[in-house]
């Protein structure tokens, strides 16, 4: 097989790895009134995983956990010293209040999972 | 974007209190009604219970019945945990069922290859073999790794990456290769011309296997939690409408009157109403002796009834319960992560994309400089990197030992607020002793009766009993309490005068009797005659002793004192024992302090001491370079347990209320600090044990795997020994966490 071809696939594909897992930021979903958010927590992911939410004020998390593996059955908002266990299969409420504008990464405690609250 | 996000209803049953008549009933079904979010609230008057449905939380429908004048509290079970045990039991199953599909499938082959059973591609049916091979192999891939490739796609799309994607990718590859080779044999040479399904099988085997193992090994991880659930009895005997019986501890009302008997557990918080008992509350405060109880006396849930049979009003139920508060403390310390494990968390952040491209560097080296055939090297290569890197590892180091160390500390009645506590524990260079409460039992008592001739120890104690019954002040209460504990009669007094500095007067039985130091004596001319020098001996030892006079002549000497807990001065040997220094910080007089001091061995005393300034002291030794551990015993020494580095609220009973403390002791003993201290060095050990093997693991394994010892001995990792590595390394990693659970205080060897 040609090694140029081989070897410009290769860099291509490492400058897509760093763009799509580092450098692009997904559009977040946002929080309407005080409704809860309900979160999904399945197949390795938060869904949604981007939560726009204004800043200063509480808002309420709903996790709703459908994967039994122990992975996902808490989760840490480490710059918030908050975390909640999820039990399986039923609702699990977390209230946060993100204190200032900026980024509020929630994961598991592996940090497989994660997701990030981002303040506004 | 913006979107309406789909919001559930939860349902909550709550406990009401204070509904006399049905037309509560009403009140209360308003009340709930009224919160917003709610969309149905039904009482039922017989059981004093509330269900509701709606978008709103439990703290906010028990808040809207108080206000409307009646008790609320959440009725919650147990069955959450029972839930969440069935739940991982059939996934621990179906992770059993999947590793047994894929080793039937990929064991035969990883076994038949090397000796020469299976037929060669380019042979008559090789082919059609190696066809059917792939379809068993896909059949594999989608029953036992499907999750993997579903978790990876997902990932993907969220831009994220994680251990699903190494896993499918690795396998993945080694999948497509294969069956490409077999559909077109031409398009690699002859040399490479070889299929990797049993190592996507074997891989996707050991994974699994890995992950039942690992969870097994978890659930040993929660099992302090399952403790403290366990204590929990099942049901409660209730006395309704005067019949007596047994119903569900989840249906257990607030201010509903309950029956322990002997050997039965205190099915919930509440207030002796009758009879008395001895009651064994080892198991919530490490405190081995058991305690009595009589009427007036608060019991805590899951504490065990010993000897006597009572009744007793339940006053917190459900999820409001001491044992309640000290699950979801010891639950919530448990997830807390100490800055030790930061490093570790900024790693795995970036560690899987960083893998895929140390994947894709390694495929590009072996397909520049690698020997034929080229493309096959680079795609094992590649795939055991894949296959090799364990963020699982790196990410459980930390929180796994801080499970099953918070775990242990609650099992000698140690509650740990969060992970940072335990870090600083281990840098602890001196730990400052609240003295009253803390090194001595807090409450005055008499310690020495010293009759003069002609009288008895009950007589001089009887007098004294009755001339301070009027009194108020602590050590007056000090003596009532000690005559009335010997049963001993008093007698009428008049004329009683309060002699401030001095003592106390009065006229008893017509006799004139004073209680009161030596000025007291002094000022009436009374010589004490050859008690003094037992005076300055107790007086020496902390005790405060008062002299008794009758009708001008010493009768004998009544000493009071604060007593110095019985273990204290062990357990200040112990601290010592670990290089602590030991300061002792009190309002009391020097004299007082420095006479505890003595006893008990501290190494240096901070007396006169005003409650507002304990806090300045604990700065004051910071400023000094120390880092402080500070024990109190609550309210006034809020302060200084929030200044100081790690602050320790001992003897809280099972009252964890005290908020402003890092680690609440629930027993009174000194023991507590030197086991936390102890548990939190041991815990952070274990930390660096796992993060050291974790980091170790990587940094070796992946460049093993990417092939850097081949050119100097011609080493290349199989990609099934990189997936037993892998499903190893976070058993590995938990199975270390949980040999805290073996750990022991040193008070007991």
């Amino acid at each position: 097989m040609n090694t140029w071809l081989v070897n410009v696939t290769g860099l291509i594909l490492i400058g897509l790895i760093v763009w799509w897992f580092w450098f692009y930021r997904p559009k977040a979903q946002r929080a309407i009134g005080s409704q809860p958010i309900e979160i999904i927590v399945m197949d390795g992911v938060y869904a949604p995983a981007r939560i726009e939410v204004p800043a200063g004020q509480p808002v309420t998390l709903r996790f709703l956990r459908r994967d039994p593996s122990p992975c996902a059955e808490k989760v840490l908002f480490d710059s918030l010293s908050m975390s909640a266990d999820l039990p399986v299969g039923k609702p699990m409420d977390v209230t946060v209040t993100p204190p200032q504008p900026g980024e509020y990464e929630f994961t598991c405690q592996m940090r497989m999972y994660r997701g990030a609250l981002v303040a506004k | 974007m913006t979107a309406a996000i789909p919001v559930q209803t939860h349902a909550f049953r709550l406990s009401i209190s204070g509904m006399s008549c049905a037309g509560c009933v009403t009140t209360v079904e308003n009340a709930l009604k009224n919160v917003p979010g709610v969309t149905a609230a039904a009482v039922n008057f017989a059981e004093h219970t509330a269900t509701v449905q709606g978008n709103v939380d439990a703290k906010t429908l028990a808040a809207a019945v108080t206000t409307a004048g009646y008790g609320a509290a959440e009725l919650r079970g147990v069955e959450d945990e029972l839930e969440k045990e069935a739940a991982e039991l059939a996934h621990y199953r179906a992770l059993w069922r999947k590793f047994i599909a894929a080793a039937a499938m990929g064991a035969p082959l990883f076994i038949a290859e090397p000796l020469g059973l299976l037929p060669m591609l380019d042979m008559p049916g090789g082919r059609i073999f190696w066809l059917l091979v792939g379809a068993a192999t896909l059949w594999v891939l989608v029953y036992a790794g499907g999750h993997f490739f579903r978790g990876a796609w997902k990932a993907f799309l969220a831009h994220n990456a994680n251990m699903d994607t190494l896993i499918a990718l690795g396998t993945g590859a080694a999948w497509v290769y294969s069956i490409l080779i077999v559909a077109f044999p031409g398009m690699v040479p002859s040399l490479a011309r070889h299929a990797y399904f049993e190592a996507a099988a074997v891989i996707i085997a050991l994974i699994n296997l890995g992950q039942a193992l690992e969870m097994r090994a978890r659930g040993k991880t929660s099992e302090a939690i399952k403790r403290l659930i366990g204590l929990q009895p099942k049901t409660a005997r209730v006395i309704r409408d005067g019949a007596e019986r047994d119903i569900p501890i989840s249906e257990v009302g607030l201010d509903e009157t309950l029956r322990v008997r002997p050997g039965e557990k205190v099915p919930v918080d509440g207030v002796i109403i009758d009879g008395h008992s001895s009651i064994d509350e080892s198991m919530l405060t490490g405190e081995p002796m058991p305690v009595e109880k009589k009427v007036g006396d608060g019991v805590v849930g899951g504490t065990l009834n010993k000897s006597g049979t009572f009744l007793f009003q339940a006053k917190h139920v459900g999820a409001d319960t001491a044992l309640a508060h000290i699950i979801e403390m010891v639950r919530r310390a448990q997830s807390t992560k100490p800055a030790i494990g930061r490093l570790a968390d900024k790693i795995s952040a970036v560690f899987v994309p960083t893998v895929l491209i140390l994947a894709i560097v390694t495929f590009l080296v072996w397909h520049n400089l690698g020997p034929e055939p080229k493309f096959s090297y680079a795609l094992v290569a590649t795939m055991t990197v894949l296959i090799i890197a364990c963020p699982c590892a790196l990410g459980l180091a930390t929180p796994i030992s801080i499970m099953v160390g918070v775990g242990k500390a609650a099992e000698y009645g140690i509650l740990i607020r969060n992970g940072e506590a335990l870090q600083q524990a281990g840098k602890l260079t001196t730990i400052v002793l609240d003295k009253t409460g803390t090194v001595t039992e807090g409450h005055p008592a008499v310690t020495a009766l010293v009759p003069a001739v002609g009288w008895d120890e009950d007589r001089l104690l009887a007098m004294a009993a009755s001339i301070e019954a009027g009194s108020e002040h602590p050590l007056a209460e000090a003596i009532t309490v000690a005559a009335r504990t010997k049963g001993l009669q008093l007698s009428a007094v008049v004329g009683f005068e309060a002699i401030a500095g001095h003592g106390v007067a009065a006229t008893i039985n017509g006799k004139r009797v004073l209680l009161g130091n030596a000025r007291l004596m002094n000022k009436f001319h009374i010589d004490p005659g050859s008690l003094s020098e037992r005076v300055r001996e107790l007086a020496a030892r902390a005790q405060t002793p008062m002299f008794l006079a009758v009708d001008g002549v010493v009768a004998g000497v009544v000493a009071v004192a604060d007593p110095i807990k019985s273990d204290s001065r062990d357990a200040i040997a112990r601290l010592h024992a670990i290089g602590l220094k030991v300061v002792m910080i009190t309002g009391d007089n020097r004299a007082t302090a420095d006479a505890v001091a003595r006893e008990v061995g501290v190494d240096e005393v901070m007396a006169e001491v005003l409650p507002g300034e304990k806090a300045d002291k604990v700065t004051a030794l910071q400023q000094r370079g120390e880092v402080v551990g500070m024990v109190g015993d609550g309210i006034n020494d809020a302060p200084a347990l929030a200044q100081a580095d790690v602050g320790y609220a001992i003897g809280t009973g099972t009252d964890v209320a005290i908020e402003s403390a890092d680690v609440a002791l629930m027993r009174g003993s000194l023991h507590g600090v030197a086991d936390a201290i102890a548990i939190s060095r041991a815990t952070v050990r274990n930390i660096k044990q796992n993060l050291f093997g974790a980091f170790i693991y990587n940094t070796l394994g992946i460049p093993v795997a990417a092939g850097v010892l081949y050119p100097l001995t011609g080493l290349l990792l199989n990609p099934m020994i990189a997936g037993a590595a892998m499903a190893m390394s976070s058993v590995t990693v938990v199975s270390n966490a949980n040999r805290l659970r073996w750990f022991r205080s040193s008070k007991t060897l």
